[in-house]
Formats: C-alpha cells, sequence, structure tokens
C-alpha cells in the first residue's frame, strides 16, 4: 500500500519533470538540455519573489512561471534557432546554457539549505494507515489536471494544433502556414513553464538546491527515452514504470538506487528498442 | 547455364505499418541473364531490392543465393556474398574524389579475397585499381572526371560511380535500381552498351526500370510488379500486350478491376 | 579592410602550391618545402620546448593537464568528425583507464610504465565491448547513451561502495620524476596526434569516414559498419584511458570524480574552440582552455559560467573553430573582387 502510494506521487512528479522537455523535443526535435536548470532557476526565482519582494505567495508563483517561460522562449529566439537542426550542436549549446545558469546560480550564493518555498496547504491526512501531506496529493491531483489540459489544450486550440501539426510534420506544417520557428520558440515557453510549473510544486518538499537541476534533467530524459522521445502519452505512461520502479527499489535496495535505475532505464531503452514504448522514430528510419 | 537459378526469390512480403508494400512475391534468376523488373510508382521495385539485399527486413519469405537462404542475413554479409546493389538515389561519398570512392569497396574483404576488379592474385594499389574499374565504367582515365571531388559530378557519372562500386567488388549478382533515371537520352545510348557487356562478362542483372524501350533493348524477360503483387512475368511483348499491365500503367481500368485481375 | 558592398564578393584562391592536391609530390623549392613542413615543425618543437620555458612547476602542471584533455579532446574528434559517433562520455573513457591503473598498481603491484600500456588496451576492450550494443544508434540517441554511462558507473560506484566508494583509491604511485611525467605525455601526445592524422588519411581511414556519411553505400560495399565502427570506438577508448591513467598516476589518486563530466564536457568544448575535424584544433583548444580555466580558479564556479559562454558563442558564431579558420588563410589568398 505504501508502496502504491509513494509510487504514484512518485510517478507523477516524474511525469512533470518531463512532460516539458517532452514538449520541446516532439515540437522542435531539440533536446533540451537546460531543462534541469530551468526548473532550479524557476524556484529560486519564486523565492526572490517571494522573501526579497514579499509578494503573495500565489502572484510569485505565476510571476516566476512567466518570467521562466519567457527566459526559454528568449534562450530558443536568441541562440538556439541559429543552430535548429544540428541536433549535437543543440544538445552542446543547451548543456552549456543550463550548465551557465546552474553554476551561475551557485556562483550568486543560491546554495545550502536555507532556501525552501512553503507548502502550499501544510499538514497531513491519513490513506490507508500511510500519512501523506496535502501538498504530495495537491502535487498528484494538479499533474493529473495538468496532463488532462495540455492533451485538451493540444486537441482544442489553435495553438495546439500548430504545435502538434509541427510535431508530425514540420515541413507540412510550414506549408500550411505554420510559422515553424515561431511554434518553436512557443513551445520551449511552454516546455519552460511547464518546468516551472513542476517546480513550485515539487519544490515545498524539499529544499531548492542547485544539485538537482543535474538529475532533474537526467530523469526527464530517462522518462522520454523510455516513452519513446517526442510522444507525450508515452512520457506519462513511462514516468509510472520508472516511479513505480524507482520506489521499489528504495524499499528493496536503499536510496542510493534511486538515481542507478533511471540510468539504467535509459541505457537499456536506447540498447533494446531506441524508440521506446511509444515511439515511431524508428519505423520510419527504416524506409531506405 | 544451369538449371539451378541463381537467385531464388520465394514469397516475400514486406508491410510498413499497415501498408503493404509486398506482398508474397516469387520470382527466379538465372545466371547470366538480365531480368527487368518493371510497374507503376509505389508498386514495391525499391521493396523488392531492399528484401533481397538485407536492407530491409523481410515480413515473411526466402531468399536463396545459389541454394543458400540469404533471408536473414545482414546487407553487407549479402554484398559480401557477391550480390550487390545501387540506390535509386545515389550515395556516393561527396566530400571524396570519384577514384577515392573505389578505395572503400576495394577495402572490403571480398575484393581483399577476389583480388580487385581483374587484378588477378594480388592486389595492387587501391587508388590504381579504382581508376582502372572506373575507366572500364566509362569516365576517361586522362581527363579530370576521375579526380573530380564526387559533389561535383553530374548524375550520369554518379550513377556510373554506383555501378563502379559494385564492380570493385567482383559481383555475381548486380541489382540496378533505376540506373537510368535522370539521365539524358545520350547518356543513356552510352549505359547500355555498358550493360551489355556486363551481361557478357558473366555478371547476372536484375534492372528496375521506367525507362521501358531501354530495358527492353537489353532484357528478354521482364516481370511486373503492381500494389506490391506480383502482376506477371514473362517476354517483354507478350508482358506489353497484357491487359492488366496496360491497365496498370495507364490506367484503362479502374482499381478494383486491375486487383481482380491479379 | 575594405567593406563588402553590393558588387562585391569575397574570391578564394588557392595558393600555387602543388603539395596540397593529393598524392602529386611537388617539392620544388625551399620554400614550398617550408611551406609543408614549417607548422608541423614549429607544432612539434614548441611542444617540447614547452616544459623548458615554463618557470613553475605549478604551470608546468598545469601544461601536462592540458596535454591528458588535449589526448580526450583529439579521440573526441576523432570519433565525431571521422566515424560520427558523437560521444558525450569522454568521462567514461577516463574513468574506466583511471581505475584499471590503479587497481593494477595498488593490487597487483605494478609500476607505471606497466600499469599505463595494460590500462590503456584493457581499457579499451572493455569500453568497446560496453559501448557495443549502442553502436547501432545514432545522432542524439548515441550521445545520450554515452552521457548516461560514466554518470550511471559513477552512480553503481557510490551505491555498491565498490573500488573505494566515494573516497576512491588512494596511494597510487606516481611517476619517478616530473620531467619523465611531462615529456612522456608530451611525447605519446604527438604520436597520436600525427597517429591519428595518418589514419584518417588512409584507406582504413576512407573507410571510417564513409561510415560517419553514408553507411548505406559501406554495407552495400559488403563491409561491416558495426565492426569499423567498433574499431573506431576501441581507438578512441584507448586513448581515452590512456589518459585516465596517466591521469591516476599524477594526482595519485583515482576517484569518482573521473566520470565527472568535467571530463566529457571541457574536450568537447575545447573542439569546438579549437575547430573540429582538423585533430590539431582540440590540441590547440586545450592549450587555450585549460590555463584559462586554472587562471580563473579564484572565481569559483564562475569560471563554469564563463567556459560554457564562450562554448555557446564559438558554437553559434564561429561553429568552424580557430584552426580551420587558421588552414583557410593559411592556404587561401581572399581578395574582395567586382562581380
Amino acid at each position: 500500500m505504501e508502496i502504491l502510494i509513494y509510487g504514484t506521487i512518485n510517478s507523477v512528479a516524474l511525469a512533470l519533470y518531463a512532460l516539458g522537455f517532452a514538449m520541446v523535443y516532439g515540437v522542435s526535435r531539440l533536446p533540451n538540455f537546460a531543462h534541469g536548470a530551468l526548473y532550479v532557476l524557476s524556484g529560486f526565482i519564486t523565492w526572490s519573489f517571494l522573501n526579497s519582494l514579499g509578494l503573495n505567495y500565489l502572484i510569485s508563483i505565476l510571476l516566476a512561471m512567466l518570467a521562466t517561460g519567457l527566459i526559454g522562449a528568449l534562450i530558443y529566439q536568441f541562440v538556439l534557432i541559429r543552430v535548429r537542426g544540428m541536433e549535437i550542436s543543440e544538445i552542446m549549446a543547451s548543456y552549456a546554457i543550463g550548465l551557465a545558469i546552474l553554476e551561475g546560480l551557485r556562483w550568486g550564493g543560491f546554495k545550502g539549505m536555507t532556501y525552501t518555498l512553503p507548502a502550499f496547504i501544510s499538514g497531513s491526512t491519513e490513506i490507508a494507515g500511510i500519512p501523506v501531506d496535502y501538498q504530495r496529493l495537491l502535487v498528484v491531483g494538479i499533474g493529473i489536471a495538468v496532463v488532462g489540459l495540455l492533451w485538451l489544450f493540444t486537441r482544442y486550440t489553435r495553438i495546439g494544433l500548430a504545435l502538434r501539426g509541427m510535431a508530425q510534420d514540420e515541413r507540412a506544417a510550414m506549408m500550411l502556414g505554420i510559422d515553424s520557428d515561431l511554434m518553436a520558440v512557443t513551445a520551449m515557453g511552454f516546455g519552460s513553464m511547464l518546468a516551472a510549473l513542476a517546480a513550485v510544486l515539487l519544490l515545498p518538499l524539499g529544499n531548492i538546491v542547485v544539485e538537482s537541476g543535474y538529475n532533474i534533467l537526467i530523469l526527464a530524459i530517462a522518462v522520454c527515452i523510455v516513452g519513446g522521445l517526442g510522444s507525450w502519452m508515452g512520457a506519462v505512461l513511462a514516468a509510472f514504470l520508472i516511479g513505480f520502479a524507482q520506489i521499489l527499489t528504495v524499499v528493496y535496495l536503499g536510496s542510493h538506487f534511486q538515481m542507478v535505475v533511471a540510468l539504467a532505464a535509459i541505457i537499456l531503452t536506447l540498447i533494446i528498442k531506441p524508440s521506446g514504448l511509444f515511439g515511431r522514430q524508428k519505423e520510419l528510419e527504416e524506409r531506405v | 547455364m544451369s538449371k539451378e537459378p541463381i537467385l531464388k526469390v520465394s514469397g516475400i512480403s514486406k508491410s510498413f505499418g499497415g501498408i503493404k508494400a509486398l506482398n508474397d512475391v516469387s520470382f527466379d534468376v538465372h545466371a547470366g541473364e538480365i531480368l527487368g523488373i518493371i510497374g507503376p510508382n509505389g508498386s514495391g521495385k525499391t521493396t523488392v531490392v531492399n528484401c533481397i539485399t538485407g536492407f530491409v527486413k523481410k515480413s515473411s519469405g526466402h531468399v536463396f543465393f545459389r541454394g543458400k537462404d540469404i533471408s536473414r542475413k545482414p546487407p553487407h554479409k549479402i554484398a559480401d556474398m557477391g550480390v550487390t546493389r545501387t540506390f535509386q538515389i545515389m550515395r556516393p561519398y561527396y566530400s571524396l574524389p570519384a577514384y577515392k570512392n573505389l578505395v572503400v569497396p576495394l577495402f572490403s574483404p571480398r575484393a581483399k579475397r577476389t583480388g580487385g576488379w581483374r587484378g588477378g592474385g594480388r592486389l595492387g594499389d587501391r587508388n590504381t585499381v579504382g581508376i582502372d574499374i572506373l575507366e572500364e565504367i566509362g569516365f576517361e582515365r586522362d581527363s579530370y572526371v576521375p579526380y573530380k571531388l564526387a559533389a561535383t559530378l553530374p548524375t550520369g557519372y554518379l550513377k556510373r560511380l554506383e555501378l563502379a562500386r559494385c564492380l570493385a567488388l567482383k559481383p555475381e549478382i548486380i541489382i540496378c535500381d533505376e540506373i537510368f533515371s535522370g539521365l539524358s537520352m545520350s547518356e543513356i545510348a552510352s549505359m547500355v552498351p555498358l550493360i551489355e557487356r556486363l551481361q557478357m562478362d558473366g555478371i547476372t542483372l536484375i534492372m528496375i526500370e521506367h525507362r521501358l524501350r531501354e530495358l527492353f533493348r537489353v532484357t528478354d524477360r521482364i516481370m511486373v510488379l503492381n500494389f506490391g503483387k506480383k502482376l506477371m512475368e514473362g517476354h517483354p511483348k507478350t508482358v506489353m500486350a497484357n491487359e492488366a499491365v496496360k491497365a496498370a500503367y495507364f490506367g484503362s481500368q479502374t482499381v478494383q478491376e486491375v486487383m481482380d485481375h491479379a | 579592410m575594405t567593406l563588402p558592398s553590393e558588387q562585391e564578393r569575397k574570391e578564394r584562391i588557392d595558393r600555387g602550391i602543388k603539395i596540397r592536391s593529393d598524392s602529386i609530390y611537388a617539392m620544388m623549392s625551399h620554400r614550398e618545402l617550408s611551406y609543408l613542413t614549417l607548422p608541423r615543425l614549429i607544432l612539434i618543437v614548441g611542444m617540447l620546448m614547452i616544459p623548458l620555458v615554463i618557470p613553475s612547476m605549478y604551470w608546468q602542471r598545469v601544461f601536462t593537464i592540458s596535454c591528458i584533455y588535449a589526448l580526450l579532446a583529439i579521440s573526441f574528434d576523432f570519433l565525431a568528425h571521422y566515424v560520427g559517433l558523437v560521444s558525450l562520455g569522454g568521462a567514461f573513457f577516463v574513468g574506466t583507464g583511471g581505475y584499471l591503473a590503479a587497481i593494477a598498481n595498488t593490487s597487483l603491484g605494478l609500476p607505471p610504465w606497466l600499469t599505463v600500456p595494460l590500462a590503456t588496451l584493457v581499457g579499451g576492450g572493455l569500453c568497446t565491448l560496453l559501448l557495443l550494443p549502442c553502436l547501432p544508434l545514432r545522432g542524439v540517441y548515441f550521445a545520450i547513451v554515452s552521457l548516461m554511462y560514466p554518470l550511471f558507473l559513477a552512480r553503481v560506484i557510490e551505491a555498491l561502495d565498490i573500488l573505494g566508494g566515494t573516497d576512491g583509491i588512494m596511494g597510487i604511485d606516481s611517476f619517478p620524476n616530473h620531467w619523465v611525467e611531462q615529456y612522456f605525455i608530451i611525447c605519446i601526445l604527438l604520436l597520436i596526434l600525427f597517429g591519428a592524422r595518418r589514419l584518417v588519411n588512409m584507406d582504413i581511414g576512407l573507410v571510417l569516414r564513409g561510415v560517419k556519411d553514408n553507411d548505406q553505400a559501406i554495407r552495400a560495399s559488403g563491409i561491416s559498419v558495426t565492426f569499423y565502427k567498433s574499431v573506431a570506438v576501441f581507438i578512441a577508448s584507448a586513448m581515452g584511458c590512456l589518459s585516465g591513467a596517466c591521469l591516476v598516476h599524477i594526482y595519485m589518486w583515482s576517484g569518482i570524480s573521473q566520470f565527472a563530466l568535467d571530463f566529457s564536457i571541457i574536450p568537447i568544448a575545447a573542439t569546438v574552440i579549437g575547430g573540429g575535424g582538423t585533430l590539431v584544433g582540440p590540441l590547440l583548444g586545450c592549450l587555450i582552455l585549460v590555463p584559462i580555466s586554472e587562471l580563473l580558479r579564484d572565481f569559483g564556479t564562475l569560471r563554469i559560467v564563463f567556459y560554457a559562454l564562450i562554448l555557446v558563442a564559438f558554437i553559434i558564431f564561429r561553429s568552424e573553430g580557430i584552426m580551420v579558420y587558421g588552414q583557410r588563410k593559411y592556404h587561401q589568398f581572399e581578395r574582395w573582387i567586382k562581380y
């Protein structure tokens, strides 16, 4: 029972980490290695709004999400767009930007245990005899809501449909009058906002630390690779797969193995079935 | 000519995510002959080549070369046995000069075994052998053409380069995927004798073609594909007289009728 | 400098020296001979002289470390630009080589002149074996999987607490003295640099380049792509393991930090800055980057920020790198001409 509850929470958290990454990759084929950095950055932005400027918590969260979205979009517009389509340059450039953000934060003094965000609702309840705090329940609730909203968004709004069009066939989308660069920037903006959303939801559960940026990136990549790069629903399913696998290893082997599971998942998936659970990349490639 | 076919294709099928690109195609190729494969666009001609040479995994069916099952072998093993192919979309090494393009196939285990092109025994300097092969195939040795970067060569020479890559392996079978397409009439005219000479040298050829007139000059057996199925096979004249073939090419009947006929 | 107007374009003309054409050797004069040999001579003599002119032990050590990074960078450049496998996991090679040398030295008691070749060969084989299943992957997929390997090994060592766990293996012998250490590494670096340049221009090098540009044609030529990829990975990972082995003997310590991202990122940054595909460029990049990073040591993590920004700037504005730019200037005239 404990495994079930904590597995679910962990899985939803993983899905939240990964959605932004999956969205950006799905639309513009950009492996956004700055994803983890954006996650941490938005945490610190929220903290600054809250503590330095003394704003209302909800307002600072919204502002932080907007700011992170804007930063993501700007990074794409001014840097990454120039290496568009050169996958390796994209990886290196985005990783370097992420590195610069994270290490810049560390240099700026954002380190140690002092940076925490308050929980939305404090306190805890018991489900089937297991204590669960409200924040974790909220994570699950909002996480499911976000996935649902994203699903509706990509099916029933113009921007959402345009993004999906881009994801399926960029050239065809361009012929239909979709501005592919603009859409890529939009996707990066949304992806960064999703990272920020994940951050404000999950950071109250612990401290804001620079190091977690790297782990978040690995987890996001793990989820997306296992689910199949570019497949959003695959990412959600993969999040549950890895989420439960992690909880099981933590229970039976020890907490050191949590990251080992994610890394092993990446390596094994790439070796056995590079297209992941739901990717279609490979099948198309086979047609010489 | 032995009765046993050199290449026996039996019942190969291939589907790409629900679309049947090939449906139970069987045919034989005898040593020394030229088999033509024709069919409208999208009828699965290139897929046949890919399936025989292992570039695409077959959904089902077998390919036998000299009685040996090569269905499950990877492409390089099949090429190593002497079943070589050209690509419809030419794939030279663009950054290398034309003659250096041949150093790569001459480096292959098969070329090392067979001793290069008519080198007999020891393999000479690969550059020299490469230029020899290019001369065979119509690159003028004393001109600058063999030394130009492949990226700067016109289509006609690139098609020849594709053939040269096969020849460097001293092949038993060459499968030509639309070697005439995209060429001017005069280029085709100079290519046809080349094909005839290859046949005289004892190489078996399978030619996938759209240019029927030239194809019929060199071959005496044609197989027609349509919608991934074998429509018929026989002498060019009988094939072209066939109503179903006409329909496939000129669309005088509805698609359904063609399918029924097949 | 003339500003480009609309009627003008830049024209580039090769210098009129035949030596550059592929197999025709026309060494007519001292001028042509020196045109060819001078750059190489400057490189070799320069590399051998640097330790003599650097006064302090500290900077000599920095130079040695630069050379080790250069080895890694050359291995990255070779794999990425001649075989088409972009390996972001240089740290994987360093770590494997380092730990092997450390084990051979502390457990088996072998001296450095045995552990280094041993770690190179065994490590190269081991890395190749581990990477073998990933070789069919292309582009991003191979890059990601190679990035994950060193992280994975580091976490496994940490989680299982084997090989000294987070403390690492200590008490490794150093080289006899720092002159041996320095000249050993410089000589090896030069040998490998010229060896690699030779290799990529030999027939087997053409095959490897073919694997990068056009693997279908390689298959159609009856050549196994996976075999030649694994040969290339063996060469590259042996270079990486060699640098790792030298590193542990210099630091006399081997730990998980050898799997750290530094060893993956700095060589890549150096290659981008120095000029990918030249093999000399990465060396140049390392000789620039590593000392700069030493100078900035006081600024703490800000130097990584600085680094990352340089890398981004080079990727975006000068993706050809210093060396390619320099070679072009050396081999070609440029002038503005009217249409």
